[in-house]
């Protein structure tokens, strides 16, 4: 206990008298410590300056500070414009000495003030990150600073870089560092020779970074350099083509897989019972608000489960949906069979419904749906740009079309709805309950639309208003793909996906869609049926 | 004769009538429409503003009223339904007897009230900022008028981040295209952009499929010269629009992105972790550090009983909007609306970011533009604030066939496009 008093009265004293004790205790540090309250004055364009002046240090004691106002962290005394670090803590915000990385109590948030910084400031900050790091001991972070280093292009890093290349001894970061040196040269008033060598490192590289990179070349350079510049930036556009085309397919299939996901409830409701339902986007409202509504009781009461919080939804969002949609069927949808028109107006109707009771419910604004980690973010193939989000919903797309096929073919229930569906009457006379048979169908339906609200809540707004969006959608995939045909839906998903994103860049996304639809409908004036017509004496009835 | 005698006196009877049932109410309290969707698609963004009216009229209340009587708020809800507003405000204005209305959110939204308000003869205030080119003698504009909010954002990036290529980004309606075209305009002639420096890009309401449009701009961007997009995207779209550029990897240090239509309440539903930096311009953010905002955010998230709703600039406007109707109210000693139309050009009241705004002739107002960086916690931090306050101007200096109307509703000139090259007023007043 005693020791604990005697801590707590040092601490105490050490808070009380840290302007007097620094400057004894860090004497050297003086000049850093001095330049770093700095940052506590002027505007955007003295912090400019300051970052700068610290920057030209070279002393990697800064870097800290540097990073927290990089991030936001750093915060100055209103009283004695001394610089701190700050984390949130109860009470306020515990500070940190930028220089000694010592703790330095807790202040509370109206005696701070944060060292504020803009765009500008941030790629300063960036590029003085990037020099004051380039020798550090981490790999990875010398690979960012060799990054940062070829976006911020500053002439005065080529000695910096020169020695880095020689010390540095893992090729990734090495070829990098070429890169970035290539391109600071390009600024310099190094020989012609020289740049020219240079332009053949940055080819290499081959990205819109590089392309940036030439192409800014070109327009200052005059003579030989300007031709070489030119013939470069034309070969890394070709190559860029290429892999344009190669990415509006990935683009198409991703708008494809999310087109399937909206469709296959209603490839069910619509495809296989003949259900005209109208309030199918509302189903996949209702799967994204369920992962809401999980993720908030993940957040209060269990935070270490977040990661699995789209798992856990995609069970729950099926459930629930799936009950309304059976609900739907038992109370509404069962006494208008064969009467499509009205179907159609009672099932708007029950759209309009729940997505009012939803509003009132939930508010009107959108909610906000955590993304985990391993779906956010990207990663680069060849000069692909693939982001995680995207690439698990094809995925977890064409495991719910797999799946629901395998319910449709090898299942007793699956057997049923393919009986009754085909012929009722003669279903009802071999003892099935066609009627649960119906309600049933029409829940699976409901309940993948659920599953598909899940995963539409990562890349769209939870509103509700999400359904109304892929409404048309859907149907238009159906009918295009074939109705009644799983298959026809997922070609027919995929077909209008890339279609659409083949035409995006040259008609735009209004055009674009209006050129899709004219396209669907002379389609199905050629075939009326789809891609996929079903044969046989039960589509004839 | 004596046949138009006893018409003269049946109407009178009837009015008088008439007159008399409404006068048990309005002998005691001041009736006030509001006109904001709370349900439908435009739910998401007015069903704030009606709350905030609410709040507004419950303070006043507070305060003993206006010239000595309690104000009765009167809700109504146009569903999000162009044509319904119009019938909902002849309703307000007609059956219910408001004295002013308070709503509309869309442009469309607004042209379709207008010839109700001018017939009737009552009082609009318009919440939200819009592209102009319109004045009307009914209608008083709290929002920003391109002037006041798109122009300003422009010239920052231009000085204080050397962007010398553009994207105009927008939805495609009529908001983003007249903002836009006066936006290639001032950039082309008064920034001296080249056309090949200006792509342009409409996307349909509630767009969600950006893939293709962020690789666009990222490609526009590899032209070795800074490049920021302006975007006028609209409602639902914009969070799959930013969750993409986060996505993709465009930070706003390599591609900013400056917003019109994105205030504190869109990025609500958004990670902002990734988009720290991007822009927008408006005429207040929740983060101004004032005693008038404290107060404000104070009594907004105790009426809404919420601590986690924020606050944003339509719902300032709102707040300015409703303020100066109660001053011109008390200045013309009543809430009839020729004589408020008079009294209320002039009025200055205080607004959230720790100035004044006056009703100008124009029927628009003077107010301050900022240009916020978005923060990891989902606010905004002003990183540029224009030194006095802009006079919101009705007609564009930009657009050729509105560079020569000026507007001004004080007597005798009374009109809200003046063509000051061949001094005639053309009439219609929008």
């Amino acid at each position: 206990m005693a020791r604990y008093l005697h801590s707590f009265v040092l601490f105490l004293a050490l808070i009380w008298l840290i302007p007097g004790l620094a400057a004894p205790a860090h004497a050297a540090d003086d000049d850093l410590r001095a330049k770093i309250d700095a940052l506590a004055s002027g505007g955007f364009s003295q912090t400019a300056k300051q970052i700068q002046d610290l920057a030209a240090t070279g002393d990697d004691r800064v870097v800290p500070a540097l990073q927290a106002l990089l991030a936001g962290k750093l915060y100055f005394k209103k009283a004695g414009k001394q610089v701190f670090i700050t984390e949130k803590a109860s009470g306020g915000y515990a500070l940190t000495d930028p220089l000694t990385g010592e703790s330095a109590g807790t202040l509370a948030r109206g005696a701070l003030k944060k060292i504020r910084v803009n765009n500008r400031l941030r790629r300063e900050l960036k590029a003085a990150l990037g020099n004051l790091t380039l020798l550090s001991k981490v790999t990875a972070v010398r690979l960012k600073a060799a990054e940062a280093v070829f976006k911020s292009q500053d002439p005065d890093t080529l000695e910096a870089l020169v020695s880095a290349i020689s010390k540095e001894t893992d090729d990734g970061v090495k070829k990098v560092l070429e890169q970035a040196h290539a391109a600071v040269l390009l600024k310099t008033d190094a020989a012609e020779a020289d740049k020219i060598a240079a332009l053949a490192v940055i080819e290499d590289r081959g990205d819109r970074d590089a392309l940036s990179v030439v192409i800014a070349t070109a327009a200052q350079a005059e003579g030989a350099l300007k031709a070489a510049a030119e013939k470069t930036a034309t070969s890394i556009r070709q190559n860029l083509e290429l892999w344009g085309a190669a990415q509006n397919i990935w683009y198409g299939l991703s708008l494809g897989s999310v087109l399937l996901l909206a469709a296959i409830g209603l490839a069910i409701t619509f495809g296989v019972m003949g259900v005209i339902n109208m309030a199918h986007g509302e189903m996949v409202m209702i799967g994204a608000y369920v992962t809401f509504m999980v993720q908030e009781v993940i957040r209060t009461s269990m935070p270490g489960l977040f990661e699995y919080s789209l798992l856990i939804s995609v069970p729950l969002a099926f459930l629930v949906a799936g009950a309304i949609g059976m609900a739907v069927e038992r109370c509404i949808i069962r006494f208008l069979y064969g009467r499509p028109l009205e179907t159609l107006l009672a099932t708007w109707g029950l759209s309009l419904a729940l997505q009012q009771a939803v509003r009132t419910i939930f508010g009107p604004s959108n909610r906000e749906v955590g993304t985990p980690d391993y779906m956010s973010g990207a990663f680069e193939l060849g000069h692909l740009t693939i982001t995680y989000n995207r690439l698990w919903i094809i995925v977890f797309s064409l495991v719910v079309l797999f799946a629901l096929m395998a319910v449709l073919k090898k299942t007793p229930l699956g057997l049923q709805m393919r009986a009754v569906t085909q012929n009722r009457r003669m279903a009802g006379a071999m003892g099935i309950r066609t009627n649960w048979v119906d309600a049933v169908t029409f829940g699976l339906g409901s309940g993948i639309a659920g599953i598909a609200g899940v995963a539409l809540s990562q890349i769209d707004n939870v509103s509700p208003n999400l359904g109304q969006s892929y409404i048309i959608d859907s149907f238009m995939v159906v009918v295009f793909g074939g109705v009644g045909n799983l298959w026809g839906t997922l070609v027919g998903a995929m077909t209008l996906g890339v279609a659409n994103k083949f035409l995006e860049p040259y008609a735009g996304a209004v055009l674009g869609k209006v050129l899709v639809l004219v396209f669907i409908i002379l389609f199905i004036q050629k075939r009326p049926r789809g891609l996929f017509a079903l044969k046989g004496r039960a589509i004839e009835s | 004769m004596k046949t138009y005698f006893r018409g003269a006196v049946a109407a009178i009877a009837v009015t008088a009538a008439v007159m008399t049932s409404n006068v048990v109410q309005a002998a005691d309290t001041i009736k006030v429409g509001i006109l904001h969707s709370l349900s439908g698609t435009m739910a998401i963004s007015e069903t704030t503003l009606k709350d905030v009216m609410l709040m507004l009229i419950e303070e006043q209340n507070k305060k003993g009223g206006v010239l000595g009587k309690k104000l009765e708020p009167v809700v109504v809800d146009p569903a999000s339904n162009w044509p319904l507003f119009a019938e909902k405000a002849r309703e307000l204005i007609e059956v219910k007897k408001v004295d002013v209305v308070f709503g509309c959110w869309t442009s469309v939204s607004r042209k379709s009230v207008l010839p109700v308000f001018e017939e009737l003869n009552s009082i609009l205030f318009y919440p939200v900022q819009y592209e102009g080119e319109e004045s009307q003698k009914n209608v008083f504009y709290t929002g920003a008028a391109p002037n006041q909010q798109a122009i300003p954002a422009v010239d920052y990036l231009a000085e204080a981040e050397g962007v010398k290529r553009w994207v105009l980004a927008g939805t495609d309606y009529v908001y983003p295209r007249t903002t836009n075209k006066i936006l290639e305009t001032y950039l082309k002639e008064q920034l001296g952009v080249a056309a090949d420096d200006i792509m342009i890009n409409y996307t349909p309401f509630g767009h969600s499929d950006w893939q293709t449009i962020v690789a666009d701009i990222k490609k526009f961007g590899s032209a070795g010269k800074k490049t920021a997009v302006v975007s006028t995207i609209n409602g639902d779209a914009n969070v799959p629009f930013y969750k993409e550029l986060a996505n993709q990897g465009i930070k706003a240090e390599d591609i900013p992105v400056v917003a019109f239509s994105v205030g504190e309440e869109e990025l609500a539903g958004l990670d902002t972790g990734p988009l720290v930096g991007h822009l927008a311009a408006w005429n207040y953010f929740m983060s101004a550090d004032t005693p008038e905002n404290a107060d404000f955010i104070k009594k907004w998230k105790s009426f809404i009983k919420n601590d986690k709703r924020v606050t944003n600039d339509p719902m300032e406007a709102h707040y300015i909007g409703f303020n100066m109707w109660v001053k011109a109210a008390e200045i013309a000693g009543t809430t009839e609306a020729d004589a408020v139309i008079d009294a209320i050009t002039g009025v200055t009241v205080p607004n959230l970011t720790g100035g004044y705004s006056a009703m100008m002739p124009n029927h628009h107002i003077t107010k301050p533009v900022l240009i916020g960086e978005i923060q990891a916690n989902g606010q905004f931090e002003t990183v540029s604030e224009t030194p006095g306050l802009v006079p919101g101007d009705a007609w564009s200096d930009f657009l050729p066939g509105s560079k020569d109307l000026i507007s001004d509703w004080r007597k005798p000139l009374a009109c809200g496009n003046f063509n000051v090259k061949t001094g005639k007023c053309s009439g219609k007043g929008s």
